[in-house]
C-alpha cells in the first residue's frame, strides 16, 4: 500500500504531464500505425472487416503489379520529381542565401520575408496559382510563349509534358524554408575564417566554396532530408494542377495511395503501398545521414 | 590590409561584408530581384485577378494590374453559402488543435527533459519514432476510427488526429532541456507545487518556443488538405483548403469566382504572417515550421 502511494506521489505528476499528449498519441498515431501495418497483410472491406490474405505479403506483390504496374510509373515520377526539387532547393537555397548575406540587416530581413511568403499559404493555394499560369488558353506561360512566337503547349494537358510542367513549378516555387535556414547558418559563421581567407588572397568564389559551404554542412544535410520527404509525398501539387491525372505520367506514391484508397476503397493495397513510401523515406534518409554526415572540425 | 567595399553605400551595422564583388554588384541585385519576382509572381498575379473583374475565362491578355473591383468576392459570397462557413471551420480546428499542443506538448516536454520516471525513455523513443513515418500511413485506420466513433463528417475527425502530431513534443523538450534546472530547485525550496513550478517557472520561460510552436501548428491545421478532404463529406463541412479546391469543379465557367475564392484563402495566412513575420522566421529556425 505504502509502495503504491509512494510511487504515485514520486512520479505521479510527470505521468499526469504526459498523460493528454500520450493518450491522444497513442490512440490516434501509435495504433493507426500498428493497425495500417496489420491491414497491408489482409483483405479489408468496410464491411466484413479484414481478412488474412494468403500468402501473406500478396497485397505487397499486387500493389506493384497492379494496372500494369502503375505504381512503379509513380514511384519512377516521385524519385525524377524528389532530385529535381531537392537539388534545386539545395542550390537555390545556397546561392539566394550567400547572396543577401552581406546585406543589412534590414534588406536580409526583407528578402527572407518575401521569399517566404508563399510558403505561408497551403501547397494547395500555391499549386493552384501555378496551375493557372500554365493554363494553355489564358495562363501566363502561355502569353510568354506567344509573346516569343511559340506554338501554344498544352502545359498540363500533354502527356509527355504535363509532369515537367509540375516539375518546373516546384523549381520556381522557391525553397523558402532552406533560403531561412541557410541564411541563419551563414550568419553564425565568424568572420575571423574570412579575413584569414582574404589575408591568403583567396577569391570570393573560394571563400564561399571553401569557408561557407562546409561550415553548413549541418544545415545542408538536415534541408536535403527535409525537402526529400516532402517531395516524396507531393499530392496537393498534382491533385490540383492535373486532377484527372495525366494517363499515368503524373502518378506519384502518394497519389496512388489516395487512388486506392479512398477512390477505390482497396485498404490493404492501399496500406502496403503506404508502408512501401515508409520504407523508401526511411532507407533515403538513412542513406542521405551516411552520405552527408561527416564531423567537420575547422 | 585590403579596403572592404561594400555593395550599398549605407549599411550602418551590417556584418562585414565577405564578398568583393563590386564588379558584380549589378549582377547580385539582378538576381535578387528577378528571384524575388518569381517567388512573389503567382501570389500577386491571383490577387490581381482576383480583384479584377471576371465573369467567364480570364482575358488572353494576363491581367497584371488589378482593377481593384470587389465584383468577383461579392460573386463568390452570394453563390457560395458555405464560404464563411468553411473559413469558420478552418478557424476552430486550427485554434482547437493550437490550444491543445501549446498547453499539452509543453507539459509533456517538461516531463520529458527535467523529470525522471520509469518508463520516460521508452515512451520517448516511440514517440520519437513515429516521427519520421509519413502520416498517409495513418489515414486508413485514422478513418475507420472515426467512422466507428461516428466522427466522419464532423470536425472532431480533424481536431482529434490533429492533437496527435508530436513534433511539438519534441521541439518542447529539446528547448526545456536548456533551462537551467536552478530555477526549479529553488522553486521547490520556496514551497511551489508541482503545477505551480509548471505554471510559474517553465511555462512562462519557454513562450518563446511556444510561440514559434503555436505558429506553427496553426499553420498545418489550416493548410492540411489531404485528410480533411478523406474525411470530409457534406460541403457545409468542408474546411478552406478543401472548399477552394473544389470551386475548381463547381464554378469552371466563372474563374472570377475561383481566383476570389483562393485569393480569400490565402489571405488570412498572409495577413497572419506579415504581423508575426518575426515570430515566424525564429521558428523555422527552430526547425519548426516545413516550407
Amino acid at each position: 500500500m505504502t509502495g503504491i502511494r509512494k510511487f504515485i506521489k514520486q512520479y505521479g505528476w510527470s505521468y499526469l504531464f504526459i498523460l493528454p499528449s500520450l493518450v491522444t498519441f497513442t490512440i490516434f498515431t501509435l495504433v493507426p500505425v500498428l493497425w495500417s501495418l496489420v491491414i497491408s497483410f489482409q483483405d479489408y472491406s468496410l464491411v466484413r472487416g479484414g481478412k488474412w490474405v494468403t500468402p501473406i505479403y500478396a497485397n505487397y506483390v499486387e500493389a506493384f503489379t497492379l494496372l500494369n504496374g502503375i505504381f512503379l510509373i509513380a514511384i519512377r515520377n516521385t524519385v525524377i520529381y524528389t532530385l529535381f526539387t531537392v537539388i534545386a532547393a539545395i542550390g537555390l537555397g545556397l546561392i539566394l542565401a550567400s547572396l543577401i548575406q552581406p546585406l543589412s540587416n534590414r534588406l536580409r530581413t526583407f528578402f527572407r520575408a518575401a521569399y517566404y511568403l508563399p510558403a505561408v499559404t497551403s501547397a494547395l493555394i500555391i499549386g493552384l496559382t501555378w496551375a493557372y499560369i500554365f493554363n494553355a488558353q489564358w495562363g501566363f506561360a502561355t502569353y510568354l510563349t506567344r509573346m516569343f512566337g511559340l506554338p501554344p503547349i498544352r502545359w498540363l494537358s500533354d502527356p509527355d509534358i504535363a509532369f515537367w510542367s509540375v516539375v518546373l513549378s516546384a523549381v520556381l516555387t522557391l525553397p523558402a524554408t532552406a533560403i531561412v535556414l541557410f541564411s541563419a547558418a551563414m550568419g553564425a559563421i565568424p568572420q575571423e575564417y574570412y579575413e584569414a581567407a582574404d589575408l591568403d588572397g583567396a577569391s570570393p568564389i573560394q571563400k564561399w566554396w571553401n569557408i561557407t559551404v562546409p561550415l553548413v554542412k549541418s544545415t545542408t544535410l538536415y534541408l536535403v532530408v527535409l525537402y526529400t520527404i516532402a517531395s516524396f509525398e507531393v499530392f496537393e501539387r498534382i491533385y490540383i494542377m492535373v486532377p484527372s491525372g495525366v494517363g499515368n505520367s503524373t502518378q506519384t506514391i502518394v497519389t496512388q495511395i489516395y487512388n486506392n484508397g479512398f477512390k477505390d476503397f482497396d485498404f490493404g493495397i492501399a496500406s502496403a503501398q503506404a508502408f512501401v513510401l515508409f520504407a523508401m523515406i526511411a532507407l533515403v534518409a538513412a542513406f542521405q545521414f551516411r552520405v552527408l554526415r561527416s564531423d567537420v572540425e575547422y | 590590409m585590403s579596403a572592404k567595399t561594400t555593395v550599398l553605400p549605407k549599411i550602418a551595422d551590417a556584418p562585414k561584408p565577405r564578398f568583393r564583388l563590386q564588379g558584380y554588384a549589378a549582377l547580385r541585385w539582378i538576381i535578387l530581384i528577378v528571384t524575388a519576382v518569381i517567388a512573389l509572381f503567382p501570389m500577386y498575379w491571383l490577387f490581381a485577378n482576383a480583384f479584377t473583374p471576371i465573369t467567364s475565362n480570364p482575358p488572353l491578355t494576363p491581367i497584371l494590374i488589378p482593377a481593384f473591383k470587389l465584383d468577383n468576392f461579392e460573386r463568390l459570397l452570394v453563390n457560395n453559402k458555405f464560404y464563411m462557413n468553411w473559413m469558420l471551420n478552418s478557424l476552430i480546428v486550427a485554434f482547437v488543435v493550437t490550444a491543445f499542443h501549446a498547453v499539452f506538448d509543453t507539459m509533456a516536454g517538461y516531463a520529458f527533459a527535467k523529470k525522471r520516471f520509469p518508463g520516460r525513455n521508452l515512451f520517448f523513443v516511440l514517440i520519437l519514432s513515429t516521427l519520421m513515418i509519413p502520416i498517409h500511413v495513418t489515414f486508413i485506420p485514422l478513418y475507420l476510427i472515426n467512422r466507428q466513433l461516428g466522427l466522419i463528417d464532423s470536425l472532431w475527425a480533424l481536431i482529434l488526429p490533429g492533437t496527435a502530431w508530436v513534433f511539438g513534443i519534441f521541439l518542447m523538450r529539446q528547448y526545456i532541456q536548456t533551462l537551467p534546472g536552478e530555477l526549479i530547485d529553488a522553486a521547490k525550496i520556496d514551497g511551489c507545487s508541482e503545477w505551480g513550478v509548471f505554471r510559474h517557472v517553465i511555462f512562462p520561460l519557454s513562450l518563446p518556443a511556444i510561440a514559434a510552436l503555436a505558429i506553427f501548428t496553426f499553420v498545418r491545421s489550416w493548410n492540411d488538405f489531404l485528410w480533411p478532404v478523406i474525411a470530409l463529406n457534406k460541403p457545409q463541412n468542408y474546411t478552406l483548403t478543401v472548399g477552394v479546391a473544389n470551386l475548381q469543379g463547381e464554378f469552371m465557367t466563372d474563374w472570377g469566382i475561383i481566383f476570389s475564392g483562393a485569393a480569400l484563402a490565402a489571405l488570412p495566412m498572409i495577413i497572419f504572417f506579415l504581423f508575426f513575420q518575426k515570430y515566424f522566421l525564429e521558428g523555422v529556425r527552430m526547425g519548426a515550421l516545413k516550407g
